[in-house]
């Protein structure tokens, strides 16, 4: 009787048990969603990440401004909160973007094989030769030129264009995945049962790849989120005034000798941030691999 | 051998076509123009930009510039820069040595502690060492290069000085002090850029290879080596390691646009006379005939460290045959 019920609810509660045996790798979530939760509440701060009070400038922690003031008299800790939500939203959907492209490119050209393998691998090659940080900064400087309204949000610029960098390895990762579990019978049965094309990639294979798949987007993440900080830090990714980790950065840099804290902080939470979203990544590798045994501590 | 580089070789003219096709277009198309900031100049008319224009070939259809363009890449000619009216193989010949030094020590700096980190991690696992290298492998790999290099000019540049003459520790501007050229004075203003290059990329390798080692010795050689007799150092040197570094040639290929990315933020961040600090400053200037250079040149040169690693993979690995 009750043996069916145990199975059912067997595969998801085993690998959320595992990850969570990662101490680390619960301790990284924990922490990622409190930094996600303070940058969406970010409005409860008291000060204005925009408006400028050049009275206040250069001042070091105090109990008003905990992170202290910029060059224009800005509270750095809320210029930073909201900067957070810019680099976790272009994290997010940028990895979002490039696993969903990478998947596609890659079960098609696993699973079909031929000249629409030849096709895409060749197409992927070229990319994955580009200097990507080159092709990034050039991308940026002519996407924000465009008179396309909807473009003029340099957010979304950004998301678009680190995605369409790396969606590579998401892709060559499942095309691997394919070329083995194609070849399984289970997929033999679904098409001896009259299964399509479409319903065997969707319905059948792809569950399998979702662990994988899973800890190559964490991968990707932290990533997009390193870029996006470096190209804006660069003067090419999302512009001011628009706060993010990585103008923050940049304005810090020209006053390194005076305020040398102002490029501490935004440094420090690219840091934490993409520390936590790698210790994620490890929790899931360990808790969809059959094959780790986790050390009795 | 030769035929299969010679294959490849003509395998990335497809590829180097589509690369340049794209850029081209993209960087063509741009509004903004190169021509920006002598439009904003009321001292020049509109008489004497559309001469320039037409000087320039900025009036013909973007088929024939690309041609133009294509034509003088195949010839050896990058075309000249708008902004500093040179040719653009001078300006990148110039600092092509610069970049390779920079990408080039950092690499060596990387493999020389990245290897025995590695082993020595996947010699004792699990050890006090290991749980150690573990974590400053995890922060190695989430520190951003760019905040990295901040801090490095923050802690040895500005805060700590030389206690007796109260002098900066390292120089971070440039590859030279005013007035000096001697090797060692560049090796000097070499350590933070390297420094600031390396550390992710120690992170990253020593891991992979503690784990490509963890796999090999389980292998039977190696247990035969050990019943053998042979010493430890032996075994784990010579036996071990041989077969644990394999897939990092091939890594270390992928890696390379990676290893040029960093190479462009330390270049920004010390002021190091680089391409990639050619390239940035040619970006906020849309000077285009050098942004295109740049990248078709570091594009090259990565496909030709591709088919390196490849041949090199082969003459590691006799199993490897090239049909």
């Amino acid at each position: 009787m009750s043996e069916p019920r145990l199975r059912e609810s067997g595969l998801t509660q085993t690998i959320l048990r595992r990850f969570f045996k990662h101490k680390l790798a619960g301790v990284a979530i924990a922490a990622l969603a409190f930094l996600a939760l303070t940058s969406v509440f970010a409005f409860v701060s008291p000060y204005s990440p925009t408006v400028q009070e050049p009275a206040n400038k250069f001042q070091t922690s105090s109990a008003q401004h905990w992170f202290g003031t910029d060059e224009l008299g800005r509270d750095l800790f809320t210029r930073i909160l909201y900067g957070g939500r810019v680099s976790l939203a272009v994290g997010l959907f940028s990895t979002f973007l490039s696993v969903a492209l990478g998947v596609v490119v890659g079960s098609l050209s696993g699973y079909f094989g031929g000249w629409i393998d030849s096709i895409l691998m060749r197409l992927t090659d070229a990319f994955l030769t580009f200097p990507a940080i080159f092709v990034l900064i050039i991308l940026g400087a002519y996407l924000r030129e465009q008179q396309v309204p909807w473009l003029k949000n340099s957010v979304v610029i950004v998301v678009i264009i680190i995605a369409a960098l790396s969606w590579m390895w998401p892709a060559r990762l499942v095309r691997g995945l394919f070329l083995v579990l194609r070849e399984r019978e289970f997929v033999a049965a679904t098409r001896a049962l009259g299964g399509s094309d479409l319903r065997i990639i969707v319905r059948h294979i792809l569950p399998n790849c979702i662990g994988p798949i899973l800890v190559s987007g964490t991968l990707q993440m932290a990533y997009a989120i390193i870029t996006e900080s470096g190209l804006s830090y660069l003067g090419f990714g999302v512009q001011p005034p628009t706060p993010t980790w990585g103008s923050i950065l940049a304005t810090a840099q020209n006053h390194v000798f005076r305020a040398p804290w102002i490029a501490f902080y935004p440094g420090l939470m690219i840091f934490i941030t993409v520390m936590t979203i790698n210790y994620i990544g490890d929790g899931l590798r360990d808790a969809f691999d059959p094959y780790v045994v986790h050390a009795e501590k | 051998m030769t035929a299969y580089a010679v294959r490849r070789l003509l395998q990335t003219i497809p590829i180097l076509f589509i690369i340049s096709v794209i850029l081209f277009l993209l960087v063509r198309t741009a509004p903004g123009g190169p021509l920006t900031s002598a439009r904003r100049n009321p001292n020049v008319t509109k008489e004497q930009i559309e001469a320039l224009e037409e000087k320039l070939g900025l009036n013909d259809p973007l088929p024939v510039q690309y041609g133009r363009w294509m034509g003088g890449v195949l010839t050896g000619n990058l075309g000249e820069s708008i902004k500093f009216r040179r040719p653009v193989n001078e300006m990148i010949a110039e600092r092509i040595p610069n970049t390779l030094l920079l990408v080039g020590v950092s690499f060596l700096v990387t493999l020389l502690l990245a290897i025995p980190i590695g082993v020595l991690s996947a010699r004792k696992p699990y050890s006090f060492f290991d749980y150690a290298m573990t974590t400053v492998t995890f922060i190695g790999q989430s520190i951003p290069v760019y905040w990295l290099g901040l801090g490095l000019i923050v802690v040895f540049y500005i805060t700590l000085k030389n206690p007796f003459t109260g002098a900066h520790l390292f120089p971070v501007g440039g590859m030279n002090t005013q007035g000096k050229s001697d090797l060692l004075d560049t090796l000097w203003h070499l350590v933070l850029p390297v420094a600031a290059l390396s550390l992710g990329w120690i992170a990253w390798y020593s891991r992979f290879l503690r784990s490509s080692m963890m796999d090999v010795l389980h292998e039977d050689y190696v247990r035969t080596a050990k019943a053998k007799g042979a010493k430890e150092n032996v075994v784990y040197y010579k036996h071990a390691l041989r077969n644990a570094i394999l897939p990092l040639v091939t890594l270390i290929a992928l890696d390379l646009p990676s290893l040029f990315a960093g190479a462009l933020f330390v270049e920004t961040i010390f002021a190091w006379p680089g391409m990639g600090r050619l390239f940035w400053d040619a970006a906020k200037g849309r000077d285009y005939p050098v942004l295109l250079g740049v990248v078709m040149i570091t594009a090259a040169l990565i496909i030709a460290a591709n088919i390196l690693a490849d041949l090199a993979y082969g003459w590691l690995n006799p199993q490897v045959k090239y049909e």
